[in-house]
C-alpha cells in the first residue's frame, strides 16, 4: 500500500531520508491541497489531494527523476535553461520534436554535436536538484509514495545519491530559517554605524549590496528598500544580513523586541525504584499464560 | 502485596484505552468523558480525561497496573504524576495518521525525560489500509535501532500481550545488562 500523508506533518526532507535509508524504489507524488472542511487528528485543517504538483522517482534509494507541474521539464527546456542551447535553437527544436522522446532527442542532439553526453547528464542532474531543493522548501501538500512505480522508459534517468541532497537541502532550509529569524520583521529600518567612512574603506560591495546601501535611512524600512530594488524578501534578507555581519549597517529594531524566552524545561526525575528480576519474570510468565 | 506499574502513552486517539481494555482483567476504570472539541469528536466519541486504569493480577503478592495517559496536551500536567515509579512505558502510535507522528515523538521525548526507564513503541492500527509499515515508522519517528518498534492492533488481546511481553523482555535485558 502507498505511503500517504502531508508534507506539513512529514516534510520532503524526512521523506527523502526515509527513501534513502530504506533503499526504496518508487514514485513520490505531491499534490495541490484541497481543504476538506474538516480538521485532522492534530486539529489542523484536513487536506485532500488535488492536482499533481510534482513527481519524483527513486530507484534503490537513489533519486533518478523529478518534474514540477506547470514548468517545462523536457530536455530542450533543461538544456536551454543551462545555456547549452540558445533560445532560438530551443524554439526550433521544440517545434520540430513535439512527439519525440527525450532519449531520442538526446541522441539527435549528440549526433548533431549540439551537446555531448556529459552536458546532458550534468544538465538533467542539475534540473533534478533544482526541483528537489524547491520541493524541500514546501510546507504544505498531500503526498503519496507508490512503491516500485517508475517513470516512462523514454525519460532520461540520472541517478543521484540522496545523502548530499538531504544535507544541502537541509542547509538551505536552515539558511532560510536563520535569515527569517534574524530579521523577523521587514518593517524596520537600517542605519549606518558610527564612522561609516572607516567601515566602508576597502570594502567591495556587489551591485545588490550597493543598491541596498544607497537606500539606507531611518526613514526607509527594509521592505520599502526591497520594493524599490525589485528584490524578493529572501534576497533583501540575505543582503542585509551580509551587510550587518560586516558591520556596515545596523538594523534599527523597534523597542520591546528581544529574544523570546522559552518556557522552563521540565525537570528530569531520578530513576524510579526498579523491581527485581524475579518480579519481571513472574509478570512474563503471567502474561504468557493469558 | 507488591504492585508494579506500566504506562501506556501516545497522542490523542492512538488506541491507548483500547490497548488497556484488551488485556485488563477488570473492566477498565476509564475516566473517559464526552469530548468537547468538534475535531476531537470526529476522532472518537469519548476521550480519556485523567487516565485509564487496568489491572493484571499475577498472584496474591503481585499485581501489574496499566495506566493510560490522556492524549490531549492540555492534560499533560498529569503525565509526570503517572510516570512516577513506572517499570516501563509503551508509546502508542496510530500508524495511519502521519499528522500525529511528530506529537508521538514529542511525547516519547517527554516521557524519556521523566524517567530513564525501558520503553517500546507500538505501531498501532496495523490492520488499517493506510497504516505505515513499522520500519517506515521507525525512520519517520527517528527511533533508534535498539528500541523495539512493534506492530500492534490494540483491539486484539494477543497483539497487546505481545507488546507487553516485549517490554518486559526489554526491562529484563536492561536489568541483566
Amino acid at each position: 500500500m502507498p505511503l500517504q500523508g502531508n508534507i506539513r506533518d512529514f516534510s520532503t526532507t524526512q521523506l527523502l531520508n526515509l527513501v534513502n535509508l530504506s533503499k526504496r524504489s518508487g514514485m513520490l507524488t505531491i499534490f495541490e491541497s484541497v481543504p476538506t472542511g474538516e480538521n485532522d487528528a492534530m486539529d489542523q485543517p484536513k487536506m485532500k489531494p488535488g492536482g499533481e504538483r510534482a513527481k519524483v522517482a527513486f530507484n534503490k534509494g537513489k533519486l533518478i527523476y523529478a518534474e514540477l507541474f506547470g514548468q517545462d521539464n523536457g530536455l530542450v527546456a533543461i538544456l536551454n535553461k543551462a545555456g547549452k542551447l540558445t533560445d532560438k535553437q530551443a524554439e526550433a527544436l521544440k517545434a520540430r520534436s513535439q512527439n519525440t522522446s527525450d532519449k531520442a532527442l538526446a541522441m539527435r542532439l549528440m549526433g548533431a554535436k549540439y551537446v555531448n553526453q556529459n552536458d546532458i547528464v550534468t544538465c538533467i542532474k542539475q534540473h533534478i536538484l533544482d526541483v528537489i531543493y524547491n520541493l524541500m522548501t514546501w510546507s504544505e501538500g498531500p503526498f503519496r509514495f507508490d512503491d516500485n512505480v517508475q517513470p516512462d522508459t523514454q525519460n532520461i534517468l540520472v541517478p543521484v545519491e540522496l545523502e548530499n541532497v538531504i544535507i544541502e537541502g537541509a542547509r538551505r532550509i536552515r539558511e532560510v530559517e536563520q535569515l527569517k529569524s534574524h530579521i523577523e520583521n521587514l518593517d524596520v529600518s537600517l542605519k549606518f554605524p558610527e564612522n561609516p567612512k572607516e567601515k566602508f574603506k576597502g570594502v567591495h560591495l556587489s551591485v545588490e549590496e550597493w543598491k541596498v546601501v544607497s537606500y539606507v535611512s531611518p526613514k526607509n524600512t527594509i521592505r520599502q528598500i526591497a520594493k524599490a530594488n525589485n528584490m524578493s524578501e529572501m534576497e533583501i534578507r540575505r543582503v542585509v544580513y551580509g551587510l550587518e555581519q560586516a558591520g556596515l549597517v545596523i538594523v534599527v529594531k523597534p523597542r520591546g523586541t528581544g529574544a523570546t524566552k522559552r518556557a522552563g524545561s521540565r525537570r528530569t526525575k531520578k530513576a524510579p525504584p526498579v523491581a527485581d528480576k524475579k518480579v519481571v519474570n513472574r509478570l512474563i510468565e503471567r502474561l504468557k499464560s493469558m | 502485596m507488591q504492585t508494579v506499574k506500566m504506562v501506556v502513552t501516545g497522542p490523542f486517539s492512538s488506541g491507548k484505552t483500547e490497548f488497556i481494555k484488551s488485556i485488563s482483567e477488570i473492566d477498565v476504570v476509564s475516566t473517559d468523558s464526552k469530548i468537547t472539541s468538534e475535531n476531537e469528536r470526529e476522532q472518537k466519541e469519548n476521550t480519556t480525561v485523567a487516565m485509564d486504569f487496568g489491572r493484571i493480577t499475577v498472584d496474591e503478592d503481585l499485581v501489574l497496573y496499566l495506566f493510560g495517559t490522556p492524549g490531549q496536551r492540555r492534560f499533560d500536567f498529569m503525565w509526570e504524576i503517572l510516570a512516577e515509579g513506572m517499570l516501563g512505558f509503551i508509546v502508542m502510535v496510530d500508524s495511519a495518521k502521519p499528522e500525529t507522528f511528530r506529537e508521538a515523538r514529542s511525547i516519547l521525548e517527554t516521557f524519556r525525560a521523566y524517567a530513564p526507564t525501558p520503553y517500546v513503541v507500538a505501531a498501532n492500527k496495523q490492520d488499517h489500509p493506510d497504516a505505515w509499515e513499522p520500519e517506515d515508522l521507525r525512520i519517520a519517528l527517528s527511533i533508534e535501532d535498539g528500541i523495539k518498534l512493534l506492530p500492534c492492533v490494540a483491539k486484539e488481546r494477543d497483539s497487546v500481550r505481545n507488546v507487553l511481553l516485549e517490554l518486559l523482555y526489554t526491562i529484563l535485558e536492561e536489568m541483566e545488562g
